[in-house]
């Protein structure tokens, strides 16, 4: 197997984007990739198209964006894994370009949701679970699936609603500072708790919005990479996880009761272990994390997921705001799913876009000097995951190589 | 075909296309004359018993005659002994809330419907069901409360499901 890094990097302003079409913003991130990269569309070998799809008119989303983006003929395909999408897009690139098959592929996340209207997405994401048990006679929706792991958590270790509405903040603040997030207000406490009730004990301002948005990343082999960039950042690991469709089946190896993802703890380990990183006290291995806040239960649980800290303290680092940037892990300094957006299949690679330029200490130029966290370990994590822990994808990035034999 | 909105057919009429303005931008949408409206459906067979056993009044979980998994939904098949001998039993229903929410905002097919809880319960039996919980009051639910899973007629559909009551 061959080392493989990130040599370019795009991403598309995220929001409801009326004014485009699917390929169109493609190409938004696309060929702010291949300008990154100073490459071609004809430089690459190999398109892999995350695309959740459902809510958009094209049915075949790799071939609509690679023809635009002007790959063509080169091989293409769709990868799904709901909302982690384009993480299992990136798994799929990587094991392309590390088994030799090819040197360079573009790996595109793409969605745009809003070609469907705002109902037909509810009913869409409700049904992304097991459909005939939970859906057709109980009609659960995705704040509803993540609602019943905030109650557990809340019966569990006194969660309050209040400490939900930090999370909401701190991302709202980190993405008030990024122009390429939907959201660009911030919030108060106050504004969180006031807002409506959307699924018991979630609020309006504890969910991510539906988005539009792309993002792109250049994957190339060791040799290739040098000759494109002198700052390439490297795939140290990828751990991969599934869960049970039915929510009422979960707890198959380990015992959470619904106040932890059991997929993401496994992604997690599979992917430290790649990358030699410890799963206790991971965090002092690491300079900067992305993790899928789709809404604020599924940060707080994610801490706990990532071993950032032990089961239930995850609220300890939320009360004292230990994941602000120079606390203890920095995380979603982009803004996160909540208010930077979350446009499904671009999720995965728009974490790992914020992440490469957070390790190239870039990412001050986007999102302003208090948003590029110190780099000391050169290690960043992207936890992304599908569903309500359907899927889980875990990617470590560094600006070391792998060490020898695990790449 | 489904009728398309007035002011696209007000627009299609005077201006020979589908265009409108999206209402907050002002930006121009190409508004899709075709409509897709889907309707699934299933194949039963392997668990047809536990449709026959929702008319009887009971709630069916089968287990693998061979190595005692216990599956709930039901399902015909063992992936860990790769065989499709398993033994129906119906649940004697008494459960242990785990978690639950309520769904304010519904999904469209779900619009005519009172705001619903959700629970999911460990049974008796050691399965776990997700299920609706009717209860009067949401104050009193408690955690681990004790809950009843029986069958019920879910109006106005009229369908036979089952749902969670306290005990």
């Amino acid at each position: 197997m061959r080392d493989v890094a990130i040599v370019g990097v795009g991403h598309s302003k995220f929001g409801n984007r009326f004014d485009l079409r699917i390929d169109e913003l493609a190409w938004e991130a696309a060929s702010e990739a291949l300008k990154d990269a100073s490459l071609s569309a004809k430089d690459m070998e190999f398109v892999v198209v995350g695309c959740s799809g459902g809510w958009s008119a094209e049915s075949l989303p790799a071939v609509i964006c690679s023809e635009y983006c002007g790959t063509l003929p080169k091989g293409s395909m769709r990868v799904e894994a709901a909302c982690a999408t384009s993480s299992a897009a990136v798994a799929v690139a990587y094991n392309l370009v590390a088994s030799g098959y090819v040197d360079l592929v573009l790996t595109l996340g793409v969605e745009k949701m809003h070609e469907s209207p705002n109902p037909v997405q509810i009913e869409f994401i409700g049904r992304a679970g097991n459909y005939f048990w939970e859906f057709e006679n109980f009609g659960m929706t995705f704040p509803g699936y993540y609602a019943l792991h905030a109650t557990s958590y809340m019966w569990k270790h006194g969660l309050k609603e209040e400490d939900l509405a930090e999370i909401a903040v701190k991302n709202h603040h980190y993405a008030s500072k990024n122009p390429k997030a939907q959201f660009t207000k911030e919030i108060s406490v106050e504004t969180v708790m006031q807002s409506r009730y959307v699924a018991w004990p979630l609020k309006l301002f504890d969910c991510c919005p539906l988005t539009d948005g792309s993002a792109a990343l250049i994957l190339a082999a060791e040799d290739v990479a040098k000759k494109i960039t002198d700052t390439p950042v490297w795939i140290n690991g990828i751990g991969a996880a599934t869960g049970t469709g039915n929510l009422s089946r979960r707890d198959m190896h380990l015992k959470l009761e619904y106040s932890g993802l059991e997929s993401a703890v496994y992604a997690a380990k599979q992917a430290y272990k790649q990358a030699g990183i410890t799963y206790n006290n991971a965090a002092k291995h690491l300079d900067v994390a992305s993790v899928h806040d789709c809404f604020t239960i599924a940060e707080l649980m994610a801490y706990e997921d990532l071993g950032f800290c032990g089961r239930g303290e995850g609220l300890k680092l939320v009360r004292e705001k230990q994941t602000y940037n120079g606390g203890l892990i920095p995380v979603n300094l982009d803004g996160g799913l909540k208010a930077k957006g979350h446009p499904i299949g671009a999720t995965g690679t728009s974490m790992i876009y914020s992440l490469t330029k957070q390790l190239r200490q870039e990412y001050g130029k986007i999102g302003g000097k208090e948003a590029q966290a110190t780099i000391r370990k050169g290690r960043a994590v992207a936890h992304n995951i599908g569903g309500t822990g359907h899927y889980a994808y875990v990617t470590v990035l560094s600006l070391e190589k792998p060490q020898s034999g695990s790449g | 075909m489904p009728e398309l909105p007035e002011n696209v057919k007000q627009n299609i009429r005077e201006e020979g296309l589908p265009i409108v303005l999206e209402p907050k931008t002002r930006l121009p949408l190409y508004i899709s004359v075709r409509e897709l409206s889907l309707r699934y459906q299933f194949g039963t067979t392997k668990i047809q018993k536990f449709f026959e056993g929702l008319k009887e009044g009971r709630i069916y979980m089968t287990q693998c005659k061979k190595c005692g998994q216990k599956f709930f939904p039901p399902q015909g098949d063992c992936p860990i002994c790769i065989e499709s001998d398993v033994r129906w039993i119906p649940l004697n229903g008494e459960g242990e809330l785990l978690t639950c929410t309520m769904i304010l905002v519904k999904p469209p097919t779900y619009a005519h419907h009172d705001n619903y809880i959700v629970g999911i319960a460990k049974m008796k039996e050691g399965v776990r069901v997700l299920a609706w919980l009717k209860i009067d009051d949401p104050k009193k639910i408690k955690p681990k409360m004790k809950v009843r899973l029986e069958t019920v007629k879910r109006e106005p559909e009229q369908f036979i499901t089952y749902e969670f009551t306290p005990i």
